[in-house]
């Protein structure tokens, strides 16, 4: 193992006018297959930070080190060269389509014959169900539409696909925030799967405890600025989601709702009516 | 991990008990499959000893299925697209204007002012779809406006250059396509006045063609990813706006292909070809299991659309029913086939 990061953000600020939208972000990605988790409310710049690392943002400062050499992305299309993926809450799947149809959206496998571009029908689903497959994922049709699938399978498509076409740092974004609980272990399980193949994964989150299942390190964003970063064993799920909410807030949310309830208490009969 | 797995299985084997009726279900094509038998059990019942379904009767359903046929896959491409071209049937006549004026009054060949048709209508369908794309307004509204510019167009032109709306003379026996080699490919007719007409080889290429391109090739999965969702597909690298601007223009490509058989059939071009027809295309695209919304459908289905259309309109002029109750019956196909459709849709996409 090198001690070289994948990735690594020093001290990135991102402002928009007047806004302050990141503020010296810093946190890395080592080699190898490591986890790693940002944490952070709605509101706290997880967008943003997810926008900066694939490029559709520039830094307005601080550094991007790939490999330890700084870079600077101009587009999506240059952070994709360096094999950074990014799977978006939408997913980009069409529902209608089929499974293998998804999976080369855009890339469509098969040879030119006079001139014209042809689809792999044959080729395009074995490999789907092929790679669908080596992450546990089992669909018994590749021509099934991709809205017959649940919102876990759908998720582990995405992230499939993004593996098989050359990922080599994935970041994505809430993969569990829309999923019940069955489901969301197993896009956990399906992200453990892809870390050991050696990617180094970005898990943008704000659920804490599916951090810690499957996160080799953290870093909390609080109003766009990082609050430390953390090996696995280093800090305790209470001290992530304290430093998630701020300790102030949470206090004074315990006393907000505590005053409410006395309050409702004190007036039954406007509560019925 | 054994508990995932029965779970697993479980949902597998619940997808196989259903598999040969979903399968069926799945293809977008069904329904009008289906209509296509009723259609033709309806009226071998009505009208089976009247001579519709002579040679002579045949042929001429066929041929009106071809004309229809033709249009119905321009428009049925571009609704699994996403869009809608409501300029067709003003296309039609706007294009035979473009090949009859300059054969007739400019003394150009008539297979140049063939090409320059083409030329000209593909050219105004680049124009339609540059405009849908980058206005992000929808096509609907703005290929009603080309409605009306090119009928306007259309009949402005004609009386401004020719000072009539209708120019005749220009037919493949003894007008002026007489022995012209690309005006005979669009005019051919095997088997004397009540024969095969070219329309109809015309409408097997296309379709033939069409399907390919939808099902097997790079292009036909960009048609059905601009479809069902152009963010997505634009996210994964599809080019959506060249995608529909092509799709324009082949709609253009088609209604001209229809305004050349048909203008080297009757002989002359009218200022009010194709009127309607543009409605006609996209029911027979809706009745072959295409979606409104984008993302679905069929060019297969949509002949077998534009098939259901002629043999009712033939149908009822044999069998001797008033002709109005051919859109009555038009209306209720279209309304079913839309219902069955949406029901469809939900199955699919498992909402």
């Amino acid at each position: 193992m090198s001690d070289v990061p994948l990735i690594e953000f020093k001290n990135v600020c991102k402002y928009f006018g007047q806004v302050v939208a990141l503020e010296d972000v810093s946190f890395k990605v080592m080699a190898g297959g490591v986890a790693c988790c940002l944490l952070g409310d709605n509101g706290a710049g997880k967008s943003t930070l997810i926008k900066t690392l694939s490029g559709v943002h520039k830094p307005t400062s601080g550094l991007i080190l790939i490999d330890g050499k700084p870079v600077e992305f101009n587009s999506p299309r240059d952070a994709i060269d360096y094999g950074i993926a990014t799977v978006y809450q939408d997913l980009a799947l069409v529902p209608l389509m089929s499974i293998a149809r998804n999976f080369f959206m855009g890339r469509e496998p098969g040879k030119q014959i006079l001139g014209v571009s042809m689809y792999d029908a044959a080729f395009a689903n074995k490999v789907a169900l092929e790679q669908l497959n080596t992450f546990g994922i089992n669909v018994p049709d590749a021509n099934q539409a991709v809205g017959t699938l649940s919102g876990g399978q759908r998720q582990c498509l995405a992230i499939a696909r993004a593996v098989y076409f050359g990922a080599k740092i994935l970041i994505l974004d809430e993969p569990t925030a829309a999923l019940g609980v069955k489901q969301s272990s197993n896009v956990l399980k399906m992200i453990l799967r892809v870390r050991n193949r050696g990617v180094g994964i970005i898990f943008v989150t704000h659920n804490v405890q599916h951090a810690t299942l499957v996160g080799d390190a953290f870093s909390v964003l609080n109003h766009g600025r990082t609050l430390g970063f953390y090996e696995h064993d280093e800090i305790t799920s209470e001290e992530l989601y304290n430093k998630m909410a701020g300790g102030k807030e949470m206090a004074s949310l315990e006393s907000d709702l505590s005053t409410l309830k006395a309050q409702i208490a004190a007036e039954p009969e406007q509560a019925n009516a | 991990m054994n508990e995932e797995a029965s779970s697993e299985s479980a949902t597998k084997s619940r997808l196989r008990e259903v598999s040969l009726l979903s399968r069926l279900l799945n293809r977008p094509e069904l329904g009008s499959v289906a209509g296509t038998v009723l259609v033709f059990a309806i009226f071998l019942v009505v009208a089976g000893d009247s001579g519709m379904f002579s040679i002579d009767g045949a042929f001429s359903w066929i041929k009106l299925a071809s004309y229809l046929g033709i249009i119905a896959i321009g428009a049925c491409l571009l609704m699994i697209a996403g869009e809608f071209d409501l300029s067709v049937g003003s296309m039609i006549g706007f294009a035979g204007m473009l090949i009859a004026i300059p054969a007739k009054y400019w003394g150009w060949p008539v297979w140049s002012s063939i090409l320059f048709a083409f030329t000209g209508s593909m050219a105004i369908g680049y124009m339609i779809g540059y405009t849908v794309v980058k206005t992000r307004l929808p096509s609907f509204i703005v290929s009603l406006a080309f409605l009306f510019i090119l009928r306007g167009l259309t009949i402005g032109l004609a009386i401004t250059l020719a000072n009539r709306t209708i120019i005749g003379g220009i037919g493949i026996n003894g007008g002026l396509a007489e022995g012209d080699w690309l005006a005979s490919i669009f005019g051919f007719v095997i088997g004397g006045p009540n024969g095969l007409y070219a329309v109809v080889v015309w409408f097997i290429i296309l379709a033939v063609i069409a399907s390919f391109v939808l099902l097997r090739t790079k292009f036909g999965n960009w048609i059905f990813a601009s479809g069902g969702d152009a963010n997505a597909a634009r996210n994964v690298g599809v080019p959506v706006d060249r995608v529909k601007i092509m799709l324009f223009m082949f709609t253009a490509f088609c209604a001209t292909l229809y305004a050349t058989c048909e203008m080297m059939e009757y002989g002359s071009a009218s200022a009010d070809r194709g009127n309607l027809k543009e409605f006609e295309a996209i029911i027979a695209a809706v009745i072959g299991g295409a979606l409104l919304t984008g993302g679905y459908g069929s060019v297969i289905g949509a002949c077998f659309g534009a098939l259901i259309f002629a043999v009712v309109q033939v149908g009822i002029n044999f069998s001797g029913i008033d002709n109005s109750w051919y859109r009555v019956v038009l209306g209720l196909l279209l309304l079913s086939a839309v219902v069955f459709n949406n029901f469809i849709r939900r199955r699919v996409t498992g909402s």
